[in-house]
């Protein structure tokens, strides 16, 4: 269980990471957003992984650890806030400066293809 | 009274010449010198004290759990620097009330002098060499301030930008050396360092400490090839060369040798390398002088020399050439400052400094002429004037010098030369200017001096003249007690009578008499051979130098700062691999791990899923649509595992912020690009290929790390404590609530101001409606469809009552604040939505801004409301109340602050999303048109 979990999480933030060093606003969000999940999901796993142990008292034996979901409770939330600040901020960019380039201009030629062609990434 | 406070008058007294400018100059200048006389006065009266053997220290904590203390110091030496400083400080604040024109602001001109003058009192005061060092850099920086007095003219502005440049890089090459010296004594206290020569010349560091404080003092006291910057210092007033460049400035850097001698002198090197540059200085200086038509030129490169022969003294390898090196220091400055200050007359006079139109000025200024001839005669080494007598010294010492070895006679006889050279050119300053004819075209008819200009240079003749013919009795306490301080070890035997018998020196001085008349008496030829030199503008070299420095740092930055996002955020990257990826190549892969737990189908399914869908996300990251979707998947596998993992109210927050996330970004997208244009080149898709598999396998191995670690937390008082102490059954709402409820009402003010940030960043966005969507097909015209209408105003009321029964139960099963205020703004939405914000508008009549700043208000009341009771901030009251047909319940006070939390939350969200979607409905086009 473990490691599946673990491969998961190393997934979400190769894809996240890869997202992020794209040129363009959107392709950044996107990946912002999976880069927090990520973080979330490994945040979480601090308090191990519990089945069937809800920190509510009562109702179970065993509880799972309930501070790393407070704090990722909180996280998700300001998260959310994060991205959206982000993506609203890529908008005024894109109206301010007329494209969506993360730098706000366009990269030199050198880093860029000059004709784009389908099937690359 | 303390040493601490002169330090602090001189302070006050650099706001006196401003604050009382307007009081006419004459009363200004009586008060500026005002606070330089109380420190005089304070300096004489510590006299009787140093004199007899004794060293004045200081001491005051500063920062002392950082080991910071200033101290103070006055020995001899400190004391004769005191009183050079102080006394022709004053006389130079009385000189320019006359020198200074009357439109110029003198209140200005004479507070940069009193900082300077603080600055310097305090380099030769200091028993901390971290606070001379302070002092050291502010001289640098008062002196840019004086020398580019007159910044209208340019020549000003680049020779005080030459003399900070040239001063202030070997203020950092002392710096450092400073650093490395308390690095080997293990104090900056001058008091422990002067006790521990012997540690510091074993050192193997030496070497590099000897070479750093050389070029700090060298480049203060302008020796070879530093030397450049002090003629082109001659564009400041002449009182301010007058000053730097005779008792200040230049000659801290002869300080910091002398304060150093006992500390660095006395090996191989420091002969060497002291003795050879101020040899050549002294030679080069002296010979540079006889050149210059300028008569301040002249005095400058004069002064180079002079400080030239003090520092060859002080490279000698004899004690005795010690005392002589401090003799001169005095008489130099006497010399040197009336000397400039009777240039600064004749040139304030006569309207030129130029001696080739200077001439015959006996018949008009008499008495000028009479002290400017007693000073040059000094500065010459003539007999009975005090120049002559350390000069005499010098000569006898140069006669005892082994350093060179079988070459060393060639120190008397290029000292001989030097002599020969300081003789004519102190001839030319009397001769060329005062006789020799008649002025040539000058602009003005030259006149005596104002009464009171002269008095300043009166006093240094005087004392010229009074050292000459009675050394002893004038200065010899001053010079033991100095040569004592320097030297700290018994003092060699030394005469300061003027008639020391027919010997060597007195040939040596009579041949520089003699034939620095006769260089004198042929200087047309020397002139002719000079002039076929090419002039050297040193202004236009160094500038030049300057600039291409710059130019190279500027490529330089501009290379590795190109301005791209990306490539810093993949530096950032690359270097997080780094420092992350080294600990765990060093970490055990033996350590005990806890066996994986079982798993099932389902949860690899569930797994895959995951991980093909953020795949996915990437594959398709050009098309935004298709990876809005495939991320959205992602969340919803994220807010499952959450549920799986027994984290009900993560998966509730998660899920409710999932659907928020989507349709922000659907909104976003309607005003983005809806495809992304392949643009990266391959090799660059490799990099961040590789650099993202660097990081996510990092981030995995971690995360297995700890994952398989025993558990050892803090929380198990969280859930022994919740019901009991914070009356909750869900101990992670009571811990959001009330345990770290403080962390809480931070992140809803956060939240807030994200939400009031977007507001903002809305309020003023222009974008264009796009009215197709990328392939050219329109949007469709209906945009409220009568289902969805019907379906979602008839869920509103049912969403509602979920997310207050959420709200409710919060305290004790999973829910609460965040997840009902996200419930609550979903429903919302859903109706902005369906009907459209013009629809809404007039029906909903909250404010959201207001609604964030209420909810944060209440959370933080509820906290301050506990003082009230006596309790630390955020103590959560609860109790158990029987009410007729509900049965018991429980209030908590931490239920009010959740109320702020879910306004706040509900605020947010639907501020953000509400004036998103306003930007679709008002200048919104319809296709057909």
């Amino acid at each position: 269980m473990e490691t599946l979990y673990v491969i998961c999480v190393g997934v979400v933030t190769f894809c996240g990471v890869f997202l992020c060093l794209r040129g363009r606003t959107f392709s950044v969000v996107v990946g912002l957003t999976l880069l927090s999940y990520a973080v979330n999901l490994f945040l979480f796993s601090s308090g191990r992984l519990h089945l069937d142990g809800a920190a509510i008292l009562g109702m179970s034996e065993k509880y799972a650890d309930p501070l790393p979901q407070a704090l990722v409770l909180t996280a998700i939330v300001i998260g959310f806030a994060m991205i959206a600040f982000v993506v609203i901020l890529s908008m005024r960019a894109r109206a301010d400066l007329g494209n969506d380039f993360v730098d706000g201009r366009e990269p030199p030629d050198d880093e860029k293809l000059l004709k784009p062609r389908r099937g690359r990434l | 009274m303390s040493l601490f406070w002169i330090t602090a008058i001189l302070l006050i007294g650099v706001l006196v010449p401003i604050l009382t400018e307007r009081f006419g100059r004459s009363l200004n200048t009586l008060l500026t010198m005002l606070a330089p006389a109380i420190a005089f006065a304070y300096v004489i009266s510590l006299v009787p004290e140093v004199l007899s053997g004794q060293t004045h220290l200081e001491y005051l904590e500063w920062i002392p759990a950082a080991g910071l203390t200033l101290s103070m110091r006055l020995d001899g030496l400190s004391l004769m620097f005191a009183l050079l400083i102080l006394g022709i400080g004053l006389l130079i604040i009385l000189y320019a009330r006359y020198y200074l024109s009357e439109k110029e602001a003198v209140g200005r001109f004479y507070s940069y002098l009193i900082l300077f003058m603080t600055a310097m009192l305090s380099i030769v005061l200091s028993n901390n060499v971290l606070q001379m060092w302070m002092a050291w850099e502010v001289t640098s920086i008062s002196s840019f301030l004086l020398i580019s007095f007159w910044s209208a003219k340019s020549e000003s502005r680049k020779g005080a930008r030459m003399a900070l440049t040239v001063t202030g890089a070997g203020g950092l090459a002392l710096l450092a050396g400073l650093l490395l010296i308390g690095d080997i004594v293990g104090s900056y206290e001058l008091s422990v360092i002067l006790a521990s020569g012997d540690l510091i010349r074993e050192h193997v560091l030496y070497p590099v400490v000897l070479i750093l404080v050389l070029i700090g003092a060298f480049t203060k006291s302008a020796q070879f090839p530093f030397h450049f910057w002090l003629p082109h210092a001659m564009a400041a007033p002449t009182p301010v060369s007058a000053y730097l460049h005779s008792a200040t400035m230049v000659k801290a850097g002869i300080f910091l040798l002398a304060r150093m001698y006992p500390v660095l002198s006395g090996t191989e090197m420091w002969f060497l390398i002291v003795s050879m540059t101020g040899l050549i200085t002294l030679v080069l200086g002296a010979y540079v002088a006889l050149f210059k038509h300028d008569l301040k030129g002249l005095l400058a490169y004069s002064t180079v020399s002079h400080l030239g022969l003090i520092t060859l003294l002080l490279g000698m390898d004899t004690k005795l050439a010690a005392v002589a090196a401090l003799f001169h220091i005095m008489n130099h400055a006497v010399f040197k400052a009336s000397l400039f200050m009777a240039a600064g007359i004749i040139d304030h006079e006569s309207g030129s400094r130029d001696m080739r139109k200077l001439n015959g000025l006996w018949q008009f200024m008499p008495h000028t002429a009479t002290l400017a001839m007693v000073a040059a005669a000094s500065m010459a080494g003539v007999p009975l004037f005090n120049g002559f007598l350390s000069k005499e010294m010098f000569l006898a010492e140069t006669l005892h010098q082994g350093a060179l070895g079988f070459l060393s006679w060639m120190i008397p006889v290029l000292a001989t030369l030097a002599g020969i050279f300081a003789v004519a050119y102190s001839m030319r300053f009397i001769h060329d200017v005062f006789f020799n004819g008649q002025p040539i075209d000058l602009p003005k008819t030259p006149h005596e001096p104002p009464r009171y200009m002269k008095i300043p240079i009166e006093i240094l003749v005087a004392l010229c003249l009074l050292v000459g013919i009675f050394p002893a009795l004038m200065i010899g306490d001053f010079l033991q007690a100095a040569a004592s301080a320097v030297l700290m070890s018994e003092l060699p035997y030394y005469s300061l009578s003027i008639w020391h018998g027919f010997n060597l020196p007195l040939l040596m001085s009579v041949i520089a008499i003699g034939g620095g008349l006769v260089v004198y008496a042929y200087r047309g030829h020397l002139y002719r051979f000079q002039a076929q030199f090419k002039e050297k503008d040193e202004k236009l070299i160094f500038e030049g130098v300057m600039q291409n420095l710059v130019g190279y740092a500027t490529a330089i930055h501009e290379k590795i700062s190109n301005g791209s996002l990306q490539r810093y955020v993949a530096a950032l990257l690359i270097f997080t691999i780094i420092i992350v990826a080294v600990p765990l190549i060093n970490l055990e892969t033996t350590a005990f791990h806890l066996p994986n737990q079982p798993v099932t189908g389902v949860e690899i399914t569930a797994g895959v899923i995951l991980c093909l869908s953020a795949l996915a996300t990437v594959i398709y990251h050009r098309k935004r649509m298709v990876a809005l979707i495939t991320l959205s998947v992602v969340g919803l596998i994220v807010s499952i595992a959450f549920a799986r993992f027994s984290a009900p109210d993560l998966a509730l927050t998660q899920l409710a912020v999932e659907v928020v996330t989507v349709i922000l970004l659907m909104l976003a997208l309607f005003f983005l690009p809806q495809k992304t244009p392949s643009e990266s080149s391959p090799s660059r898709v490799v990099r961040d290929v590789g650099i993202a598999a660097a990081i996510g396998g990092l981030v995995a191995t971690i995360n297995y790390a700890f994952i398989t670690q025993p558990l050892d937390s803090i929380s198990d008082f969280f859930i022994a404590n919740s019901k009991t102490g914070g009356g909750g059954t869900n101990a992670v709402n009571v811990i959001l609530v009330d345990f770290r409820g403080l962390d809480t009402l931070g992140e809803i003010l956060v939240l807030g101001i994200a939400a009031l940030g977007i507001f903002k960043l809305l309020a003023r966005v222009r974008l264009s409606m796009p009215t197709a969507n990328e392939k050219g097909i329109p949007f469709a015209t209906d945009r409220h469809p009568p289902i969805l209408v019907m379906i979602s105003q008839s869920l509103l009321p049912l969403a509602l009552l979920v997310s207050f029964y959420i709200f409710l139960r919060g305290h004790n099963m999973p829910g609460g604040g965040f997840i009902a205020g996200l419930i609550t703004s979903v429903a919302i939405i859903q109706q902005y939505i369906a009907h459209g914000v013009d629809w809404l508008q007039p029906r909903i009549k909250v404010s959201y801004q207001s609604l964030i700043a209420w909810g944060v208000l209440i959370a933080a009341l509820t906290g301050v409301g506990s003082w009230f009771f006596d309790r630390p901030f955020m103590t959560t009251w609860f109790d158990y109340f029987d009410i007729p047909g509900i049965g018991e319940i429980e209030l908590a006070s931490a239920l009010i602050f959740d109320l702020g939390v879910y306004l706040t939350v509900v605020g947010a969200t639907l501020l953000i999303l509400a004036n998103l979607g306003k930007l679709t409905s008002v200048h919104r086009p319809t296709p057909e048109e």
